[in-house]
């Protein structure tokens, strides 16, 4: 029983991590590297925060959290997409940002408890039928709505990317964005909408940590989680449905120090903290070694494009 | 209509004019977020540079920052130059710390210099073969860098923590979970708050600046940045052109942990790089890959640095306030260097029509 407990305990610290990954998914499809995830997830944390604190609604303080992540990633955008900014450097520069602006109108609500109208709303429901299910019912169905909305998110990006002409489009600019303007598509265009989709998206997981996963606002909600995200886009090879399973397994690693504390294991239980990034190196030889030309990694990952070049 | 094209290399004087423009732009941009601190922005500037310049002592600091950002810095250009992404300065950084540190532990009583010279050869391995995994993969199957030198931070930063709170943990500290300080024979010797690191550091710029402008590995490392066809064309060893940048971006970025660790914090720990790792490549990238420039920019950010934990004590302005300016300064010269690389002009044919 203690490993459903366990299992349980995983999804949820692996739900944070799925907001941003997926966000980020969508922001990589796009051909956009954004190094900035640790930043607009500290935005949306403190934001969100500060506007549930303030106006005690649920709801309202999410809105906020998602509109803080795409404020941020508007500032990347504009860098990165008009001004044709370096995408490595502009994004570790709104990871430095956030963490100061997190840290900055954070620390006055350091020590202050969430609101009893947000924990209500958030706290755990078992859903009916779903959640009578064997120990799937215990570890997937009987979570906060913060975590059933995410289940339905992976849904909503996999369609997005894969089913619409949207995501067609966003995938091809990805892949060959001069081919892209050349059959008319507004490359510009969609390569904003994405990078603040996945800001909203960045926004949201940081304010999953600050409303549903603590109960008392700490000095580092975040805490370096965005760049496991970051990681985790690549273990899950840019696919949603896999985002999902590799979350919960990036949760459950986070996790696995202190519930494997009690347990003298022969190794120290710091090294475990290390496993999701040796899992992504891991990963990233594999994908690379790979002669097929099946890389999953969009071709234009990482470069500007820049109509006058062509 | 306006048209965006792309510029000839922009004259320096122009560089200047634009760089200067963008900083005093984000200085008031950033006086908004100094008067929501609740103080006086230019009383506050007025404060960084008394923090920086006001006394020999606060001068020394400086210097004291400046070192390791400057070397890192010339560590991340010389990959950069080649393309090559490594933003994995941080994690070597910390390995040379650790190489440092091994050599004390195994062999805690050499006599200082030998001790020294030790402590900064393993550090200048560690930090190399931390880079040179990465590179391996990058030449050999093409991994992508960026990802793997990210990951690679992470790696080496629960390293340290696990040698910090399980296996080197100082049983003096009681139960504080810290590494023991450095033996005296382990210190770099220091004249008034100046340490050897700086002196180190100066033969190092112009070792740089030889190896980036006048050797024929720097010109290969410059050309295979370039274009790799035409490195492969003129008969490069791409492989060990890779190899041997990545020896010398991962080892400079070792050697600083070991100047780290032995001039200015005595011990290794988690809090030793302070995220210099991440604005040494910001301030490579907006040096132009130029070893001068990469001089002026350590300094500037040094000051930027500096004045920071200066006004933290002086002015009771959280630390955070500072990191806010410095990426606040970072966006907008990021955002001003489109104007170095573009201009507008007028489309003809349109304003004819018009």
């Amino acid at each position: 029983m203690e490993f459903v407990y366990f299992l349980c305990a995983a999804v949820k610290a692996g739900t944070c991590l799925l907001y941003a990954t997926l966000g980020e998914i969508i922001s990589e499809k796009v051909g956009h590297l954004n190094l900035g995830v640790e930043g607009m997830m500290q935005m949306g944390a403190v934001i969100g925060f500060i506007a549930g604190f303030t106006l005690g609604n649920p709801l309202a303080a999410v809105l906020c959290a998602a509109l803080a992540g795409a404020a941020g990633a508007l500032i990347y955008a504009v860098l990165t997409v008009s001004f044709k900014a370096n995408q490595t450097v502009t994004g570790l520069t709104l990871s430095i940002f956030g963490v100061g602006f997190a840290a900055f109108f954070g620390r006055d609500f350091v020590g202050k408890k969430v609101p009893e109208a947000i924990t209500t709303f958030f706290q755990p429901v078992r859903l009916p039928g779903l959640g009578n299910i064997p120990y799937l019912g215990d570890i997937f169905f009987n979570q906060s709505v913060y975590v059933y909305f995410s289940y339905l998110l992976v849904i909503a990006v996999y369609v997005y990317l894969y089913k619409t002409k949207w995501g067609l489009n966003t995938r091809m600019i990805g892949e060959n964005p001069v081919a892209a303007d050349a059959s008319g598509i507004p490359v510009d265009r969609y390569k904003y909408l994405n990078i603040l989709l996945c800001g909203a998206l960045c926004g949201l997981g940081g304010a999953f940590l600050s409303l549903v996963y603590i109960s008392v606002y700490p000095v580092d909600v975040v805490g370096g989680h965005g760049w496991i995200a970051v990681c985790l886009v690549i273990f899950a090879m840019w696919n949603p449905g896999k985002a999902m399973l590799g979350a919960y397994f990036f949760g459950a690693l986070d996790i696995a120090s202190f519930w494997l504390q009690k347990y003298s294991l022969p190794v120290s239980i710091y090294l475990f903290t290390a496993l999701p990034y040796l899992a992504t190196v891991f990963v990233l030889i594999f994908t690379s070694m790979r002669k097929n030309g099946n890389k999953k990694e969009p071709a234009w990952l990482g470069n500007n494009y820049f109509k006058e070049d062509r | 209509m306006i048209h965006i094209v792309k510029k000839d290399v922009p004259k320096t004087r122009d560089r200047m004019i634009i760089r200067i423009s963008a900083i005093i732009a984000a200085l008031l941009v950033a006086s908004i977020v100094v008067v929501f601190a609740g103080a006086n922005p230019l009383q506050l500037y007025f404060g960084i540079l008394q923090g920086c310049f006001g006394s020999l002592h606060r001068f020394a600091a400086t210097m004291e920052k400046m070192v390791p950002l400057l070397v890192l810095s010339l560590g991340v250009m010389v990959a950069f130059k080649m393309k090559f992404w490594n933003i994995g300065a941080e994690g070597q950084f910390l390995m040379g710390a650790v190489g440092a540190t091994l050599v004390v532990r195994l062999l805690p009583n050499l006599p200082l210099p030998v001790m020294l010279l030790g402590m900064m050869v393993v550090a200048f391995a560690f930090g190399a073969v931390w880079l040179m995994i990465p590179a391996f993969f990058k030449a050999r199957f093409g991994t992508n860098e960026t990802l793997f030198t990210l990951m690679l931070n992470y790696i080496a930063l629960t390293l340290v923590t696990a040698l910090q709170y399980d296996f080197w943990k100082d049983p003096a500290a009681s139960g504080m979970p810290k590494i023991a300080n450095l033996p005296n024979n382990a210190l770099l010797p220091a004249v008034s708050g100046f340490n050897l690191s700086i002196f180190l550091t100066i033969i190092i710029v112009v070792a740089m600046f030889f190896f980036m402008n006048k050797s024929k590995k720097g010109f290969e490392i410059a050309v295979l940045g370039e274009s790799e066809n035409t490195a492969r064309y003129i008969g490069i060893n791409i492989t060990r052109t890779i190899m041997i940048a990545a020896l010398i971006s991962g080892g400079l970025c070792g050697l600083v942990g070991m100047f780290q660790i032995s001039g200015v914090s005595g011990a290794l720990s988690i809090e030793i790089t302070g995220g210099l790792g991440f604005t040494a490549i910001i301030v490579a990238w907006l040096s132009g890959l130029k070893v001068p420039f990469v001089v002026s920019n350590s300094f500037f950010f040094a000051i930027l640095l500096q004045g920071a934990s200066y006004i933290q004590t002086a002015f009771q302005i959280p630390s955070s306030v500072a990191e806010m300016i410095q990426a606040i300064i970072l966006f907008f010269i990021l955002g001003s260097e489109f104007l170095l690389q573009y201009r507008f002009v007028r489309d003809k044919k349109e304003s004819e029509v018009a």
